[in-house]
């Protein structure tokens, strides 16, 4: 997979940064100690580093490190969030509340606390893509444990009411867990201005390495959550298991670029997607916008190009790398839930793209993008028996479609 | 998933895309498959006074595959009898671009999209 390929995919992951993998190289060698090793040198070095990445990772959220797990990476955070604090408070609380657009691990996950017999609620999200906090507000009981709502969407970029929400949550006596991963080191992020308990971090999708995350756990005052993995009691006995350091050293690594940079990376990527939005909107008519554009991380669109098929759209852009809501290359062939969630119809779902814009990403290749996308739907806009029926005035949802 | 090459040759360079004025005697469409589904054929076959498929166009709102299916379809159709026409299975079109069993339903709506634009002629005749 040689270039001349455009990634505009970062919602799915990103390269790790070469300072990462610099930083992170020592500890597969000649650092290769296990940092629970507490009677040499070796082990001494490798609990230094880290304590140091630790730290780091702590710093991006406003947390002490003495309150971050280290895991596989966000699933396995947002596994032990919920089930974690589920399990430890069966008998005295059992409802959890999260929202229809949270990532699969956290629904198929809250699927699985159900079957355990605990209460789900599933908030709506507003056609912006937001939940409502009279919504969350009306869904707390006395019965509930803890609220899951994401930081950030992974399709449509929205940003949550993060503050509002903790406020709400604290308010109510009420656990806050959040999945950050499309957050961290994209916005700014404070567990204690937030009111976060717990806070679900990926290392991939912050130009840090696959196999690593972590999970904010508050210790002021103390959330309890059952552990999901048992041995030796690495982390404080939340997640046993040797750390693995060259890991746990790249995402701090990561942590820490992506802390320095944030804010001036923000404004590169808001120019961005400027440049590529009113590039696609002025050229074509019937573009759509999935999710709010002011609530989004800059890194994010998702469009619907109405009457083309975003899978037959993404074979004409052969040279772009970027994903459909549609979904037809999955068995199921349904397209995307979140899309559903805000209300677009299905039809106008199939016609979606998301373009993740990222760190590597150059305002050449963003313009190349967009008159790219321009004239491969122009192209098949000319093919579509919709496209020339809209032309002739007819209302596509007034046809009697055969279902397939 | 990749495409084969068959595939991507009609993707990229489709075979009769078009549409006949649909009121015409002797044209026959067929408009199959769904906006919600993510696929919509159509498919228009011209016929002359001795029952053959003189000339065939196409449209489709679709996947790769899709598109390809019905390019391909209407090469096929090209001089053929009704008779003919009517015979065509989908697996012809599956085994003609090697589709992979996740887009053989595009091949089946490709059928139907034949087999509708017959019935709309001969509902014009009588």
């Amino acid at each position: 997979m040689k270039n001349p390929l455009i990634y505009l995919d970062y919602q799915a992951t990103t390269p790790c940064d070469s300072r990462v993998v610099d930083a992170m190289l020592p500890y597969f060698t000649q650092s290769f100690g296990n940092p629970h090793s507490r009677n040499h040198a070796y082990g001494w070095e490798a609990e230094k580093a880290v304590d140091t990445a630790r730290a780091q990772v702590a710093a991006i959220i406003g947390a002490d490190p003495r309150e971050i797990v280290f895991t596989s990476g966000a699933t396995e955070s947002n596994n032990l969030a919920l089930k974690g604090v589920a399990r430890f408070n069966k008998g005295q609380k059992n409802h959890i509340i999260t929202c229809m657009t949270e990532h699969k691990c956290v629904l198929d996950t809250c699927r699985h606390l159900q079957e355990e017999g605990f209460q789900i609620t599933y908030l709506p999200v507003q056609t912006n893509g937001l939940i409502r906090l009279e919504d969350l507000e009306n869904a707390i009981t006395d019965q509930t444990v803890l609220v899951s709502i994401m930081a950030v969407n992974n399709e449509v970029g929205v940003i949550q009411p993060l503050k509002e929400i903790g406020a709400l949550c604290r308010q109510r006596g009420v656990l806050f867990h959040t999945d950050a991963a499309q957050a961290v080191g994209k916005i700014p992020l404070n567990v204690e201005e937030m009111n976060i308990d717990l806070l679900s971090i990926s290392g991939h999708k912050l130009y840090g390495p696959k196999g690593i995350g972590a999970l904010y756990v508050r210790r002021k005052p103390r959330v309890r959550l059952q552990a999901l993995i048992h041995g030796g009691d690495q982390e404080r006995g939340m997640r046993s298991g040797t750390l693995p350091t060259p890991l746990c050293v790249g995402l701090g690594k990561a942590c820490e670029i992506a802390q320095v940079e944030m804010e001036t990376e923000a404004k590169r990527l808001k120019n961005l997607q400027t440049i590529f939005y009113t590039h696609v909107m002025k050229e074509l008519p019937e573009v759509f916008l999935n999710g709010d554009l002011d609530q989004r991380i800059p890194g994010n669109l998702n469009l619907s190009f109405a009457y083309v098929e975003g899978e037959g759209l993404m074979m004409g852009i052969k040279e772009l790398c970027v994903s459909s809501g549609s979904a037809c290359t999955s068995a199921s062939l349904e397209p995307s839930y979140v899309l559903k969630a805000l209300g677009v119809g299905e039809e106008l779902a199939h016609t979606s793209l998301r373009l993740g814009f990222g760190r590597f990403t150059t305002e050449k290749e963003v313009i190349f993008a967009a008159e790219k996308i321009v004239s491969a739907v122009r192209k098949l806009r000319d093919m579509s028996p919709l496209w020339e029926l809209a032309q002739a005035g007819v209302d596509i949802k007034s046809i009697q479609w055969a279902g397939h | 998933m990749s495409y084969s090459k068959k595939v991507i040759d009609h993707y990229e360079n489709p075979r009769n895309v078009g549409s006949f004025d649909a009121s015409e005697k002797n044209v026959g469409t067929g408009l199959v498959g769904a906006p919600a589904c993510g696929d919509v054929m159509k498919l228009q076959i011209k016929v002359n006074e001795a029952g053959i498929i003189e000339d065939v166009r196409f449209k489709t709102f679709g996947c790769g595959s899709a598109i390809a299916s019905s390019s391909f379809a209407t090469e096929m159709l090209k001089g053929k009898t009704l008779e003919q026409a009517h015979q065509i299975k989908n697996m012809e079109i599956v085994e003609a671009l090697d589709l992979p069993p996740v887009k053989i339903h595009c091949s089946i709506l490709a059928e139907d999209a034949i087999k509708a634009a017959i019935a709309d002629w001969e509902k014009k005749k009588d």
